[in-house]
């Protein structure tokens, strides 16, 4: 698929296909067009050329949240969360497509509609663990410290059961000391849950270290993929970027 | 002064919201019956109807008389009641809690009508001063879930109101009374408050069916369409009201049957405190916070954020339109100059100052603000600078309101206090 802003063509001819359980990587420098497209994928733009196909269904220009229902999860790179809600308001927000009890429900409190809410709290309360902050379930979210702040992205992506697990640079603004517990996460969450993930990043130490393929962009362009020795190894992706990257 | 404040609030603590009702009610059985006496040996012509507010601004020699009466009458009753009740307030509590929650709300609902009853019973202007509350709550209430949980800004509420009131209205006055303009009563006006409901729900679902005309276009993309809209569709009602002759254009509607009694206005309030609440407190209505501070964050969490605005739309101008019909017919008279913008003002006054987000700061705003503006009428136009002085205060103060971004949680409000 490609891409337009305008006159920028941010994604050319990009081409992916995911299997289930896999861990990918995308890399790239600053305006690659990685972001981008993410934001194909998960429908929030409609790529001016190609198609996405889920599970055999095309999703191409479908709703962000049909395609999130459909079994896409995603966190942010520069966290979107919801100021005013707790921590595990966030979490049991996701799982808005999979409630059944309806506006009457909502309405009038019946009881499947508290039977249903237990569920999710539950539900919702186990994920939390999952990530090692259900002690902060009821603090509104941007009370807390970024690292944690990342955590609760991922706990709500989760609880959308996605298929695929779309993270934008999960450690992003991290220590060291973060960036080790975030790895041993991303690594319980895939084997836990067997699910695929496709992985932005920018510290190649993660990358290399979590993924089985990585495609390198540059211009929007793919220009190189494959294991993280190939990529190691190959000229152009040390000239793109980690050449640069020395430079700087 | 820091420790005689800490004193009182030591003494009120163990006192839960059972016990404070006992103190009130009983206040109220005291007025009854020796208000007049009160007075007459204070010196005051007749009971103060508003707390001696209106008394002190109009005659300010009787003030020290109105401030012994409020006192004597209210703050040392209540007080003296609520704190030497509150064992056995405390234990009925928790009997009740232990049985369930919904009888311990209707327990309490019992004694809240009782005090409102008992106390508006004493003149003809406390009942409709409280009625008009009472919807006051409900159109506050309604606006809050758009301008407050959905953090959009709409200006259509009046429109709404007046399209509730009308089409109620037009329902009970062609169903049960003579009329000049609707002719004959179709049924027997036995029937009238049997099907009073049913004409506020159809006025809700009025109101609603023009909430749909502003959302479909206002939500179709992001930006900030609806405040334009909105107010559009205000002033577009009012005219079309005023030009529609049916209904008594200009001159407005009257004859309305006189159905809207106080446990009808009392019943309904209730009604729509309880269904908002429930929205807003289930997954499905918080899904209106997730939209308001990040929409895109909720597009990609399976929020569909189109939907969850268009029908938090339209159920708060089914609200705004049930609490139109009341107005209508606690008046039992309408005109289309009431929908205009001094209402507007009058509503986002009551929002903004009682606090976004929160079923409580919708409550304080639109009781304080109500209260308040009957309070102050004997000031006349200086009302107009008082008020509006007062909102810049608490914008400045607390630019969310009052008591903003709290949850009305039942059960905490209702559960017996224990001593620490
Ligand atoms: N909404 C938009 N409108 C116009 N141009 C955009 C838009 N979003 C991104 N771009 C441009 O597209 C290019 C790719 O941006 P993108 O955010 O995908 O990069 P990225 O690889 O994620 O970079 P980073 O590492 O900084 O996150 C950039 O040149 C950017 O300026
Ligand atoms: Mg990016």
């Amino acid at each position: 698929m490609s891409h337009d802003f305008g006159g920028l063509r941010a994604v050319n001819n990009y081409d992916l296909e995911i299997e289930g359980g896999q861990i990918r990587g995308l890399i790239g420098p600053n305006g690659a067009g990685k972001t981008t497209i993410f934001n194909l994928i998960t429908g929030i733009y409609k790529p001016t050329e190609g198609e996405i196909i889920l599970g055999g269904k095309r999703i191409t220009g479908l709703q962000p949240h049909r395609v999130a229902s459909m079994g896409l999860g995603r966190t942010f790179q520069n966290l979107q969360l919801w100021r005013h809600m707790t921590v595990h308001e966030h979490v049991k927000m996701a799982r808005y497509s999979k409630i059944t009890y309806g506006l009457i429900g909502a309405f009038f409190g019946t009881p499947k509609r508290n039977r249903e809410e237990e569920e999710i709290d539950k539900k919702a309360y186990a994920l939390l663990e999952m990530m090692g902050i259900h002690h902060l379930a009821d603090q509104i979210v941007i009370n807390l410290p970024y690292g944690d702040q990342r955590r609760v992205e991922m706990a709500r992506a989760l609880a959308m059961d996605p298929k695929i697990l779309l993270l934008d640079e999960p450690t992003a603004g991290m220590n060291p000391e973060e960036l080790i517990q975030m790895m041993a996460i991303i690594r319980q969450v895939h084997k836990e849950l067997g699910l695929a993930i496709f992985l932005i990043e920018h510290r190649l130490k993660v990358v290399m270290e979590l993924c089985e393929i990585i495609q390198t962009l540059d211009f929007g362009r793919v220009i190189a993929e494959g294991t993280p020795e190939e990529i190691q190894n190959n000229p152009k992706v040390i000239d793109a970027y980690l050449g640069r990257e020395a430079l700087d | 002064m820091k420790t005689l404040k800490g004193k009182i609030r030591n003494t009120f603590t163990g006192i839960p919201l059972l016990g404070w009702l006992i103190g009130a009610l009983m206040a109220v059985v005291l007025e009854h019956f020796f208000g007049d006496v009160l007075s007459d040996i204070l010196g005051l012509p007749k009971i103060p109807v508003l707390f001696g507010f209106v008394i002190m601004l109009k005659k300010p020699l009787l003030i020290p008389g109105a401030l012994g009466y409020v006192l004597l009458t209210y703050l040392i009753p209540v007080g003296v009641i609520a704190k030497v009740s509150a064992p056995v307030a405390n234990r009925l509590a928790e009997k009740f809690f232990d049985l369930s929650l919904t009888l311990t709300v209707l327990l309490h609902l019992m004694f809240i009508y009782a005090i409102l009853h008992l106390w508006s019973d004493v003149s003809a202007y406390r009942v409709l001063t409280l009625k008009l509350t009472l919807i006051a709550i409900m159109v506050t209430l309604s606006l809050n879930v758009v301008n407050g949980y959905m953090g959009e800004f709409s200006c259509s509420h009046p429109g709404f109101m007046a399209l509730g009131a009308y089409a109620a209205s037009t329902v009970t006055v062609v169903l049960f009374v003579n009329d000049k303009l609707f002719g004959p009563a179709l049924l027997t006006p036995v029937l009238g408050p049997f099907m009073f409901p049913i004409a506020l729900i159809i006025g809700g679902c009025v109101a609603a069916l023009g909430a749909l005309a502003i959302a479909v276009p206002s939500f179709r993309t992001r930006g900030d369409y609806l405040a334009i809209i909105s107010l559009a569709f205000m002033f577009i009602v009012k005219s079309m009201i005023e030009n529609l002759e049916v209904v008594g254009g200009p001159r407005g509607l009257s004859n309305q049957p006189d159905v809207a009694n106080l446990p009808t206005v009392f019943m309904w309030t209730v009604a729509c405190i309880w269904i908002i609440n429930n929205f807003v407190r289930s997954t499905l209505g918080k899904a209106l916070n997730a939209v308001r501070d990040d929409e895109m964050a909720a597009n990609s969490m399976t929020v569909d954020t189109r939907r969850t605005k268009i029908i938090a739309f339209l159920f708060a101008a089914f609200w705004a339109g049930v609490a139109g019909g009341l107005f209508a017919h606690v008046l039992r008279y309408v005109n289309p100059g009431t929908f205009g913008l001094q209402k507007l003002a009058e509503v986002l006054a009551m929002v903004y100052f009682g606090g976004l987000n929160s079923v409580y700061g919708s409550i304080v705003g639109a009781v304080s603000l109500s209260l308040l503006g009957e309070a102050l009428r004997p000031l006349e136009i200086f009302k107009w600078i008082f008020i509006p002085l007062l909102l810049i205060l608490v914008m400045i103060f607390r630019p969310t309101g009052l008591i903003a971004f709290k949850e009305f949680n039942v059960k905490n409000l209702l559960k017996p206090k224990k001593r620490n």
